[in-house]
């Protein structure tokens, strides 16, 4: 037997379209236009799921996107989402969702035991019980996170495209209710660009499930005429299933489109989510309001669900909840429920607390032979897996308190309604402020901050003609703002069978006597929180509205306490006998629901999350075995292996290769700026710590950039290529911060210097060789004169290598004889082929960073970001020799004499060589006086590199160390992390060629 | 997330943006003659008002040029924004 609870006819489902799915592993049916949740209570399934921390049974409390209960796991293997509301889900052929929380299965939860066991399990027991001893709650906490937890993530990659959209328009329209279809047909006639976005499949809000009329017009009808309407103007633009997430400064507002979440076959050209990003001149906020529930004795069992939900599932979905039936409420509105109910063939009985009910609705339950229990309560529930049976108890107003004899009534669904709440998430994360109605006892809202308008029930306002005629004004005036020529004004009258307005809602809180004992009466459902756990945290001090919800953890779920912030900020309310006003609320925050973080990656994912460099030479990089390492973006060769060579022994053939005849790096990576201008000069003298104007045309020089702290933060040689034309160069990873750095003085500062900064790090690919064969190799490639006297050190000159125009440098990074020769990226490889080709007789070796990091260690040479840490200055370094006297200023320069950097015991960089003459220090060791078993021990400073140096057979390391350069060849100690202590030396930097003649062969 | 009139480009959004703390901040002329204080002053001080507050920023995924902008850090509204070296705005000229 399939679908008893459906209705013989009725709803807006497509009854010709049976869609099979399964729940829990079990087959069902439902029809095209049933929400899962809509199914599983067609088919009587009424079980959905397991609370977050007692395991209780669970059932469908909403019909919307507030539901706190059914959250289950949706869908298999890599699309496997948790947490998804069965009350949002969208049946579809062959969707599988399954209960989440329960162990073995859903009916036979073993953690259910914690239910009975709840005495022990009060608010802030983990805080309580798992705080001692601190080292244990990495064992506690592997448990505790078993026990208690919702759904799992897929492990495996996600395999959907999900997109990003960025959207601008005049107006958007948060809610396709009512009055958000008015606001949209108002400001859409008048020609404003509008986007209307509502998280449902159909337009047309609640009153889709309620008898109503508009202009004497069936309502249905008339919402059906606005919809179409919208769809044909042009300047409208409709999103459903789109879920507006976050509202931000400057009306920026984030929305989250479920674009083929809802079918069975996923489209290879359309993204499972589209995450808009909506910059609109205007916000209309329309996004209605969540019915509140009611605090009683266990009124979390399945069965126990909205009136309004209830309304719903009967009206759209034709599925009738029970037969037997109790409506418990305390206003008007919600007898809708109760009649359509009756009217569909249930029994059922209406629970009111109020004394005082509108002679008509008294008339017509009479009528209907619906059984009203006026002023009286609910104060137990009972049933397993499903609400079977309720006794309830008159209300004593006098005493505040509930006496008389108890009725016992055997029901099978009750429905509730303890009034409405405007859904203010969204207006208060625009800053919007909130004030308390005493009328509708809720949180209404009061201030607006940004240029936004909120109309309808959002605005606390439940009158249909009131919010049909404010809308459609709100929508013209927005146009007028915006300088449209705004239609004409309309006069609506709107009909309802009973308006919440009628009704006076009466505030219904618990009698003195508390909690009965043995029941619970819950606040937050998802989170498990009860009146209980709230008394305790006002018992305990947890007073501040922020403290309580952190310490029950109200609202802290999933579903933020869509249903249960205002009953907890009521309680509180009654219980410190304060105005809720003076309790206030918390702040919400974004996202309004949850949301997937595909959608907020977009396409950001993969090889698009990071985006890398790759020099013009790369893929020969690729084909010859390179190892690669990231440096900034860039990727570049670490080392390049041959047969079985491990990183140490390339690296040694690398190195001696340099050392003895030839090598190659690719050096494209570095930072190379081009600048012009009549200033140039002068604008070096202020941002080098050396002095430039004296530089010869064809000249290079080495300069070192502080910042106005005296900190080195970056190195180079910049070359002048003509009259008032230079070549900067930068480190790698320094590059964008240097051009910033450059133009921040000229934009800011010095407003009349002409200079102009081009970045030129990608025309040109640098291929640097290095080795006593260099000159010789290189001659007989270009028409360049490279011999000693014409071309010495430190010079620049053009001319042809491989037949490419070339720029050449003679600089040398390594201490060895080297030639850096740019060439326009495009020739890259090209010429670095034909090195390789025409350089075999010398045994031209290319090498990586690593090799790099040796030859330069070899000679002393810093490294800007590894020797230097942003604390150090060119003193420090024991580079004063780069450090003008005469210049009268530069960047830095005042900083010099500062107390802190004229400080004596400063760290310096010096050299180290370990005393057993193979420890290869690991870099970042610290250095120390004298080793002690442990700490405090006299700190000196600390390993900046360190390597093996093949050419000298020993190890090498560079240090920071407090007055190290009178410490030269004192003997300090390495504690290493594995126990061993360390003796070294410390020396001088420069370990290889300490005269400098190889590069000047 | 703010939308920026860059006096350049007119309005972007804020990502294209970085902002690079307070404004009017004048490098000392003669950095050799001013004290220690003084230096330290320039250095490491910045106001953090509750109000109107004058910064810069650059629009970096656009014209890469420097501006300033006069912002109520209370409203967080954007004032004015100008371009360097133009005359600081009062806060009776808004």
């Amino acid at each position: 037997m399939s679908n008893q609870n459906r209705t013989i006819f009725g709803g807006r489902i497509d009854r010709g379209q049976v869609i099979n799915f399964v729940f829990n592993g079990k087959n069902y049916k439902g029809f095209h236009g049933d929400t899962l949740a809509s199914a599983l209570l067609a088919n009587d399934v009424h079980l959905v799921g397991r609370s977050f921390k007692y395991h209780r049974a669970r059932g469908i409390l909403t019909a919307g996107s507030e539901e706190p209960n059914a959250i289950v796991q949706l869908g298999l293997g890599a699309r496997t989402e948790p947490n998804m509301r069965a009350t949002e889900i969208e049946l579809y052929e062959g969707l599988e969702a399954a209960s989440q929380n329960c162990w073995p299965s859903v009916n036979y939860d073993v953690g259910s035991l914690n239910n009975i066991l709840s005495s022990i399990f009060p608010a802030g027991f983990y805080y309580k019980t798992f705080k001692w001893p601190p080292s244990l709650w990495l064992f506690y906490e592997h448990f505790i996170r078993k026990a208690a937890g919702l759904g799992y993530s897929p492990t495996a990659k996600n395999p959907d495209r999900y997109e990003q959209k960025f959207y601008y328009c005049d107006l958007t329209i948060v809610g396709g209710g009512i009055s958000g279809l008015l606001s949209a047909l108002a400001a859409g006639r008048s020609g404003c660009s509008v986007l209307l976005i509502d998280e449902n499949p159909e337009l047309g809000g609640y009153l889709l499930d309620y008898n109503f009329s508009i202009n004497e017009k069936d309502g249905l009808k008339w919402i059906k005429n606005i919809v179409d309407e919208l769809y044909s103007m042009d300047n409208v633009r409709i999103l459903k299933r789109t879920t507006a997430m976050g509202y931000y400064d400057y009306n920026y507002l984030t929305a989250l489109e479920k674009v083929t979440n809802h079918c069975d076959q996923l489209s290879k050209t359309t993204p499972r989510e589209r995450y808009w990003r909506v910059r609109s001149k205007k916000i209309v906020l329309a996004q209605g309001a969540f019915e509140r529930p009611l605090v009683f004795a266990d009124n979390d069992r399945p069965g126990i669900m909205m009136a309004s939900a209830g309304k719903k599932y009967l009206s759209r979905y034709g599925v009738l909840p029970g037969k037997s039936v109790v409506l418990f409420t305390n206003n008007d509105h919600a007898y809708q429920t109760a009649f359509e109910f009756n009217d569909k063939g249930a029994k059922i009985s209406v629970i009111d607390t109020r004394e005082n009910i509108d002679i008509r609705i008294q008339n017509k339950c009479e009528v209907l032979g619906i059984k009203l229990y006026s002023s009286f309560s609910i104060i137990s529930t009972k049933g397993n897996k499903k609400v079977n049976q309720i006794e309830i108890q008159k209300v004593d107003r006098k005493q505040n308190e509930l006496s008389g004899e108890c009725i016992t009534l055997d029901v099978d669904c009750i429905l509730m309604s303890g009034g409405w709440n405007p859904a203010v998430q969204l207006f208060s994360q625009s800053r919007g402020k909130l004030k308390y109605d005493k009328v509708l006892n809720t949180f209404v809202p009061d201030k607006l901050i940004q240029d936004q308008i909120i109309i309808g029930c959002n605005n606390g306002c439940f009158d249909l003609s009131k919010n049909l005629n404010h809308s459609y004004q709100e929508g013209l005036n927005a146009a007028k703002d915006l300088n449209y020529e705004v239609a004409d004004n309309i006069n609506w009258k709107g009909e309802e069978e009973i308006s919440f307005t009628e009704s006076s809602v009466e505030p219904y809180m618990l009698g003195k006597k508390k909690v009965t004992k043995g029941s619970k009466h819950f606040i937050d459902f998802q989170n498990d929180v009860t009146a209980a756990d709230i008394f305790l945290a006002q018992r305990e001090g947890y007073i501040s509205v922020e403290h309580t919800k952190r310490y029950t953890t109200t609202g802290m779920g999933t579903d933020q306490g869509k249903t249960s912030n205002v009953n907890a900020l009521a309680l509180m309310s009654h219980i410190h006998e304060k105005p809720v006003d003076e309790i206030g609320h918390t702040t919400f925050r974004p996202p309004f629901s949850p949301q997937t973080f595909g959608a907020i990656a977009g396409r950001s994912v993969d090889h698009l999350f990071d985006p890398e460099r790759r020099t013009s030479i790369h893929k020969w990089h690729e084909e010859n075995n390179a190892v690669f390492e990231d440096v900034g973006q860039w990727k570049r060769p670490y080392y390049f292996p041959k047969k079985n060579e491990n990183i140490h022994d390339a690296v040694k053939r690398e190195c001696l290769a340099v050392r003895n005849s030839l090598g190659m790096l690719d050096a494209s990576t570095l930072g190379k700026i081009d600048l012009r201008g009549p200033d140039t000069a002068k604008f070096l003298n202020m941002i080098y710590t050396n002095a430039w104007s004296k530089l010869e045309i064809g000249s290079c020089r080495y300069g070192l950039m502080c910042n106005e702290h005296g900190m080195i933060f970056d190195d180079g040689v910049t070359t002048r290529l003509g009259d008032d034309h230079y070549h900067m160069t930068t480190t790698t990873g320094g590059a964008a911060r240097v051009m910033s750095w450059l133009e921040e003085f000229l934009q800011t500062e010095w407003l009349d210097m002409e200079v102009f900064c081009t970045s030129v790090t990608e025309q040109w690919t640098v291929l640097s060789i290095s080795g006593p064969n260099s000159r010789k190799f290189l001659q007989e490639l270009t028409d360049i004169d490279l011999s000693k006297e014409n071309f010495p050190f430190m010079k620049f000159r053009e001319g042809k290598v491989c037949g490419i125009d070339s720029r050449v440098f003679r600089i040398s990074f390594t201490g060895e004889l080297s030639f850096e020769v740019n060439v326009p990226s495009r020739y890259g490889r090209f010429v670095w082929e034909q090195f390789m080709h025409h350089g075999k007789k010398y045994n031209i070796t290319p090498y990586g960073t690593e090799t790099m990091h040796v030859l330069r260690a070899e000679k002393g040479f810093i490294i800007v970001g590894q020797d230097t840490d942003g604390s150090v200055t060119p003193m420090d370094m024991n580079m004063d020799w780069i450090v003008s006297k005469k210049k009268q200023d530069f960047l830095g320069k005042r900083s010099f004499t500062r107390s802190d950097t004229l400080r004596s015991d400063r760290k310096k960089f010096v050299g180290l060589l370990v005393n057993d003459k193979k420890t290869v220090l690991p870099e970042g060791s610290h250095i120390v006086e004298k080793a002690l078993k442990q700490p405090p021990m006299k700190m000196l400073g600390h390993v900046t590199s360190s390597y093996y140096s093949p050419i000298l057979g020993h190890p090498i390391a560079l240090a920071m160390i407090k007055n190290g350069m009178n410490l030269l060849g004192e003997k300090v100690e390495i504690p290493l992390m594995n126990g061993k202590v360390i003796e070294a030396t410390i020396s001088d930097t420069v370990f290889y060629d300490k005269e400098g003649n190889k590069n000047n062969e | 997330m703010f939308v920026i009139k860059c006096p350049y480009c007119g309005e972007r959004d804020q990502t294209e943006f970085s902002c690079h703390g307070e404004a009017h901040i004048a490098r000392p002329d003669n950095p050799a003659e001013v004290s220690d204080e003084e230096w330290g002053e320039y250095l490491f001080f910045r106001n953090n008002p509750k109000g109107i507050h004058f910064e810069r920023w650059t629009h970096d995924h656009g014209c890469r040029r420097w501006f300033n902008v006069m912002r109520d850090t209370v409203s967080d509204k954007i004032i004015r924004t100008y371009r360097m070296g133009d005359q600081k705005p009062g806060v009776q000229d808004v």
